[in-house]
């Protein structure tokens, strides 16, 4: 039946969409690990991971989005789910420029701030990994996205909170205030993925209890 | 050409009726945006003319709620002043019951035509109005638990959920436009059958469509254009006007009404159930516009309020109206049509309580010394007669209603040429007609007699003992008595 090969492929496409979004979260750890332990290979082999992965993400993005107009699906929650879709797109791209900026600005890290955004990148990944378990269940488990939600803004706080102690302790270093301001600007860029997912976090909450109802 | 002028009251009514009533069964399915309104009105026309030709045509030999009308140009006025009405609470966008603006256009002419109303019509109206949303109500309120409970624990993709919502709005409502077609053509075009202009057709002796399948197509195709052209302003009522609807509560909607319909006005259903020595449910009058007004407030009320009490209102005015209106606009048209433009809208008939008529009622044990001021006069109007009676014995209500019945004088022959030509082997069992053909030649004066004779020749044309097992036999049974009644008349015919 045509009405359920549709949803079945839609199905699909969202669930390799936000697999996609998740797999970027664990390549963003993977690329600022490299970058903090000077492996050159592998942070070039992030960099081109996230490339494609953020160019499927919308791709997929934007084939859901025309399927859902185009077929006129759940008409009640489409506008729900294109934002979405919209805003979990927009972490990759996150992770995708924040990436880059560390390819491109290659920021000088000392070894003593090393542990500082090892822990943030950890914070900021777990968080994105998390919305991404809660957007999933937003389609099949309305009741569980609240389950997961907490853990995302329990992520998006650490994350905060190592921010935080990561800036001041740059300055109240000797470092030249160029090199105190590069180093929060980049703590700055880790920090923002976990932002992103919290984003999409407060949504969920609101799509949740819309579906809910 | 006279005739087709007659039938165009019933197309309009049919019209009417389709852009009313679509919104009963896809109201809420079009209001969700679940499905397309040209969707749903292709869906919805193509079952209902599905239905109407189908199952409908077993109404064939019924008349329909207008056979209460004894005249041609009076059926054609019923009609009108019913269509009209229905047309009118369209356009202000309220989902009303088309049978009771018929039922109410009827009470019209009985009053035009000093005919007496049976006092039972009026309490099923009222009946529906509040019974049946009460009950619609409840059952979408059980639905909803059920199917929110259902959801819980198969807990769908969002995706999957909305297919299926999609497919059940589907479904329902083409079950749902098939029922409205079935149960509505004879109310909107069996009146018309005695006179139809259409004969059969044999197509290579492989299958022949009958002309009264024609006329039902051609008034179904009337129902049909009216979903496509009209429908849309009462979709917009019952799909979000009335109440915010989401996708699964539409679909709880329509299943809630159509339960009620199955559960509290299927006859066969009590009948499957009696027979099998199981408890039955109460029949009650219901109507699906009703139905589907019920289970939204009580949906709404369930989860929370967010009705238009505004819309309610004018709804329920609109319910209260309906048969007002279509009533007193029936008695304005009747007298337009019997007084400008001359026409017969009531046939007279002619009451007499005779010596035989005298014996019958003794038979029953309608005895009354007041009786005898009445014997041998003849009554034209029926109200007149009733009243007198009421006045000048001491019978109660339902007896002057049962001397009104056996005083009915006519002439009922059983010419053989007529058993050939009129009667439909099919629907009659072997022993009915058999019993009929015995009868050949002989000839009654009142409709009672001719029954009577029938119930001599064979038991199967005895009305059985009332029990919930025996209804549709003794419905089934009324109904194909009426038609010999209508078909073996003559004195009617001959004017």
């Amino acid at each position: 039946m045509p009405l359920f090969r549709t949803s079945k492929v839609l199905e699909k496409q969202i669930d390799d969409f936000l697999d996609t979004v998740g797999e970027g979260a664990l390549v963003f750890r993977e690329g600022i690990l490299s970058y903090l332990g000077n492996d050159a290979d592998g942070f070039a082999s992030a960099i081109s991971k996230i490339d494609k992965l953020e160019s499927r993400a919308d791709k997929l993005s934007r084939e859901v989005e025309a399927h859902l107009y185009r077929h006129s699906l759940i008409p009640e929650h489409r506008g729900d789910v294109l934002g979405l879709l919209e805003n979990t797109d927009n972490i990759i791209d996150r992770i995708k420029t924040s990436l880059h900026q560390f390819s491109v600005e290659q920021p000088d890290i000392p070894e003593v701030y090393h542990e500082g955004f090892r822990k943030l990148a950890d914070a900021s990944c777990e968080a994105a990994e998390a919305v991404v378990v809660s957007a999933r269940a937003f389609f099949r488990d309305v009741e569980a996205v609240q389950d997961n939600l907490y853990k995302v803004h329990h992520f998006e706080k650490e994350a905060d909170h190592i921010s935080d102690s990561l800036k001041r302790k740059v300055f109240a270093s000797d470092l030249a205030l160029a090199h105190k301001i590069h180093l929060r600007y980049f703590a700055l860029n880790v920090e923002l993925v976990s932002d992103k997912a919290e984003e999409v976090a407060d949504r969920l909450a609101i799509y949740a209890i819309k579906r809910n109802v | 050409m006279e005739t087709l002028l007659f039938l165009s009251s019933g197309l309009f009514l049919g019209w009417s009726l389709g852009a009313n009533d679509a919104a009963n069964v896809f109201g809420t399915a079009v209001g969700t945006r679940m499905v397309k309104f040209h969707t749903a009105a292709l869906v919805c026309s193509v079952f209902i003319v599905l239905g109407a030709t189908i199952s409908g045509a077993g109404a064939a030999h019924t008349l329909g709620r207008l056979g209460a009308v004894n005249a041609l140009a009076g059926s054609f006025t019923v009609a009108l002043a019913s269509a009209l009405t229905t047309f009118w609470m369209t356009r202000l966008r309220i989902p009303v019951s088309t049978s009771q603006s018929i039922v109410g256009a009827i009470i019209g002419w009985n009053l035009y035509s000093s005919s007496v109303t049976d006092t039972s019509s009026l309490t099923k109206i009222v009946t529906t109005w509040v019974a049946c949303p009460l009950i619609s109500g409840v059952m979408a309120v059980l639905l909803f638990l059920l199917v929110r409970w259902l959801l819980k624990v198969t807990k769908p993709h969002l995706l999957r959920l909305d297919a299926l919502t999609r497919l059940g709005l589907l479904l329902v409502g083409a079950f749902g436009s098939y029922s409205l077609g079935a149960n509505n053509i004879a109310n909107v075009m069996g009146v018309f059958v005695p006179d139809s202009p259409f004969t059969d057709i044999d197509f290579f002796g492989l299958f022949t469509i009958t002309g009264v399948q024609q006329l039902f197509f051609l008034g179904a195709v009337a129902i049909g254009v009216g979903v496509f052209t009209y429908s849309r302003r009462v979709m917009s009522t019952v799909g979000g006007g009335l109440a915010r609807i989401s996708p699964v509560p539409a679909l709880v909607i329509v299943l809630a009404q159509s339960l009620t319909l199955f559960l509290f006005a299927s006859e066969s259903l009590e009948f499957f159930l009696a027979s099998r020595g199981l408890p039955t449910f109460p029949l009650v009058p219901v109507s699906s516009s009703q139905a589907v007004i019920g289970a939204i407030v009580g949906l709404s009320l369930f989860k929370g309020g967010g009705i238009r009490y505004k819309v309610l209102g004018e709804i329920s005015l609109g319910w209260v109206a309906t048969p007002l209106v279509a009533g007193v606009v029936a008695f304005l048209l009747l007298f337009v049509m019997d007084n400008v433009f001359d026409q017969k809208v009531q046939t007279v008939q002619e009451y007499r309580l005779d010596a035989a008529v005298q014996d019958e009622m003794e038979r029953r044990g309608i005895v009354d010394p007041g009786l005898v001021d009445f014997m041998d006069l003849t009554y034209t109007n029926p109200s007149t007669l009733k009243d007198n009676l009421e006045k000048g014995t001491d019978l109660s209500s339902k007896q002057v209603d049962l001397v009104l019945e056996l005083a009915l004088t006519g002439r009922w022959e059983i010419r053989p040429g007529v058993i050939a030509r009129d009667v439909d082997k099919h629907w009659l069992t072997g022993d009915q007609m058999a019993a009929l053909r015995s009868l050949q030649g002989q000839s009654f004066d009142h409709a009672w007699q001719f029954q009577q004779a029938l119930a001599a020749a064979s038991p199967q044309w005895q009305a059985r003992p009332k029990a919930a097992t025996n209804k549709i036999w003794n419905k089934e049974l009324s109904s194909k008595l009426s038609f010999l009644y209508r078909v073996f008349r003559t004195d009617e015919q001959d004017e």
